[in-house]
């Protein structure tokens, strides 16, 4: 059960929600609230922006400043928010198709420019919301109503594109370790810069249908069985990490900030 | 700061936002409209405004409606290609029904098209470019000083009726030069948009006022918490499926222009007294077509002169009533026929209406608008 503190940051006027019981996100809300509560952020200096999917939706279910937005724009819009004001707390919550499909763009170059904004991607490695069709997260090999054969093409590793494209803090945890996820969204959140977290969650609805893991349980087990920890994954060669889902911190450093470097234009401008 | 400018018609709509207290835009670059942007990009952080130059249209026109809701008033300027980019989010904006502004700068298309070359092929785009229904509040400026007036008046209204407010200039009115007066802005006579009364206790974001159904908007930040989306939602901003609640949304997107059509109209006319041929034109053409109404009267023609300043909402009611009186009406356009159809709808039959359409880039010559002015007389 949520806390009395974590309780209060929910919407109930607004639920039932839309998830099916079972879902993943649902634990990400949990962990992400966890961490608002334990940063002591205060709910009318946070937005909580996203775009469309299952995973988009956790945004109305929140009692912040909250904008669900189009198919993987949100990252737009937050850049907007954030650098009109950059005093607030922005998050992003998306999916793996919002993100790394339609969104990718714009993901990309939220990690370029470096702004405080932390992305949390919801991956289950499908489209949940529109029926169960791959994504570009969907493992080579697995079923989908839109590779009723099998995909053919590679996935995206969420954590390497953002590390490349210039994040400063990048993480991966699972839904079957949710205290680890909250500590990595917290630390995302208290970084001054743009954070990413991948959190591996799943849609048993469509993707666990169609590839043997019907069930929440039986979820939470794959990813029990199949997270490495960074750690130890730096001593496995290549064919050990195959199918494997490596999770830790994989970048933590501290690079100039996006909003900060416009204020500080902002000032030299009008020194002059 | 009153004063006098010799400016491009980009310039004056970069300085015109200013002036109404534009403080954010995000945008992407894309001739002819990239001199809005860099004005932008210099003047913002003088006024501690924000400018950030996005991946692409579709994250211009996000940012700068995200500027908007965290309390900025926000402006977005582009061209055809960009203007088609931005077609989804601008549905959000009007269905969340967030304040801002969207210029396009009217070049030859279709796709990449006639970048530096002049077109009004993008004004139906501008009415149903986004899918769904909704009311447009559309400006067409034809000189450079009408580009600085309308731009206060696009950030007005956007903030008066909480939704997207378009600007359709064209490469020439966008690239010419001519003389601007700058008056002293009256503060008073600047639109904000209302904000919450309420305690954030007590807010219902979308609840209309009933003095002008209206809802007022508060800013991220500001202390009330809010939800934004555009999935059809109620008062509370939530989404729904109640069909009461979807039409009671839906109606009042319509109705919020119907209901102030008569202080957002705004047209101009010569010679319409004893007119017998109208010619009815918009923008840049508008220039050439004043100039042909005017040699038409010198030889002894019954010419006169219609310009929409606003093409949406399109000043139908006063058109009919003048078509009651001419007999035909000439309807110059850079593109294959797009408004005419809007005249056609107004004038109900009642005058004989006749589309004159050029679609190579270059603008109609007056003496090509005399001829057929002659020609129908
Ligand atoms: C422009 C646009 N294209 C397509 C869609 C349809 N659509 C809605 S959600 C979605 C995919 C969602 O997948 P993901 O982002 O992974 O979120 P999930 O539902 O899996 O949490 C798609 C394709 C849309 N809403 N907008
Ligand atoms: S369809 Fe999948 S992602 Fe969507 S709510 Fe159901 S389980 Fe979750
Ligand atoms: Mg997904």
């Amino acid at each position: 059960m949520p806390s009395q503190e974590v309780f209060s940051w929910l919407r109930t006027r607004f639920f039932p929600h839309i998830w099916c019981p079972g879902c993943g996100h649902g634990i990400i809300m949990h962990a992400m609230l966890r961490a608002l509560v334990a940063l002591k952020k205060d709910k009318s200096q946070t937005v909580i922006a996203s775009g469309i999917g299952c995973s988009s939706r956790m945004a109305g279910y929140i009692d912040a400043c909250t904008m669900h937005t189009t198919h993987g724009r949100s990252l737009a819009f937050a850049t907007g928010i954030k650098l009109a004001k950059p005093e607030l707390t922005v998050i992003d919550v998306m999916g793996d198709g919002d993100c790394t499909a339609i969104g990718g763009n714009h993901f990309i170059h939220a990690c370029r420019r470096n702004i405080d904004i932390t992305a949390i991607v919801m991956n289950n490695n499908i489209y949940g919301m529109t029926g169960g069709q791959a994504s570009p997260t969907t493992p080579a090999g697995s079923l989908a109503t839109t590779t009723p054969f099998g995909a053919i093409d590679p996935s995206f590793d969420i954590c390497k594109l953002a590390e490349g494209a210039g994040a400063s803090y990048v993480a991966r945890s699972t839904v079957a370790n949710p205290i680890q996820a909250e500590k990595f969204i917290l630390n995302g959140i208290k970084k001054k810069g743009f954070s990413v977290v991948e959190i591996l969650t799943h849609c048993h609805t469509t993707f666990g249908r169609k590839n043997n893991r019907r069930t929440p349980i039986d979820n939470i087990n794959f990813f029990k069985n199949n997270s490495v920890p960074l750690a130890r994954a730096k001593d496995m060669s290549e064919e050990e990490l195959a199918g494997k889902i490596v999770t830790g911190e994989f970048v933590n450093k501290d690079i100039p900030e996006y909003t900060d470097q416009y204020l500080a234009l902002i000032e030299n401008v009008r020194g002059k | 700061m009153s004063g006098v400018a010799f400016w491009q018609g980009n310039e004056a709509i970069a300085y015109g936002s200013l002036a109404a207290g534009c403080r954010f835009f995000g945008g992407y670059p894309i001739t002819p409209s990239s001199e809005i942007a860099e004005i932008m990009a210099e003047e913002l952080p003088k006024l501690n405004g924000r400018f950030i130059q996005m991946e692409d249209e579709i994250g211009g026109i996000a940012a700068t409606i995200g500027g908007s809701v965290a309390g900025m008033q926000a402006l977005t300027a582009t061209s055809g290609p960009g203007f088609s980019l931005k077609q989804e989010n601008l549905g959000l904006a009007y269905m969340a029904e967030i304040p801002i502004v969207v210029v396009d700068v009217m070049r030859g298309g279709p796709s990449t098209g006639l970048p530096t070359k002049t077109a009004q092929q993008d004004v139906m785009q501008a009415r149903w470019g986004t899918h769904g229904d909704h009311g447009t509040i559309c400006y067409a400026p034809a000189s450079v000083q009408e580009c600085y007036d309308i731009a206060i008046k696009a950030f007005n209204a956007a903030e008066r009726y909480r939704q997207p407010v378009l600007i359709m200039s064209d490469e020439i009115i966008g690239h010419m030069r001519e003389k601007v007066v700058t008056p002293k802005i009256d503060p008073s006579k600047l639109v904000n948009r209302k904000r919450p009364t309420d305690v954030p206790e007590k807010f219902v974001p979308y609840r209309p006022d009933p003095q002008d159904d209206l809802p007022c908007m508060a800013s991220f930040g500001d202390g009330y918490r809010w939800h934004i989306t555009g999935l059809t939602h109620n008062d509370w901003g939530f989404p729904t499926n109640n069909n009461d609640e979807i039409e009671k949304k839906m109606k009042r997107l319509m109705s919020k222009i119907d209901r102030f059509r008569d202080d957002i109209v705004e047209y101009e006319t010569f010679y319409e007294d004893d007119a017998e041929v109208l010619v009815l034109a918009y923008g840049s053409v508008a220039r050439s077509s004043l100039r042909a109404v005017n040699d038409a009267r010198v030889r002894g023609f019954k010419a006169g002169f219609f310009r929409p300043v606003t093409l949406w909402p399109f000043p139908d009611k006063e058109l009919e009533k003048l078509a009651r009186k001419v007999k035909t009406i000439i309807v110059p356009e850079l593109n294959c026929g797009q408004m005419v159809l809007e005249v056609e709808r107004a004038v109900r039959g009642r005058a004989k209406v006749v589309p004159l359409n050029l679609v190579n880039g270059e603008l109609f010559k007056p003496e090509e608008i005399l001829a057929v002015i002659e020609e129908v007389a």
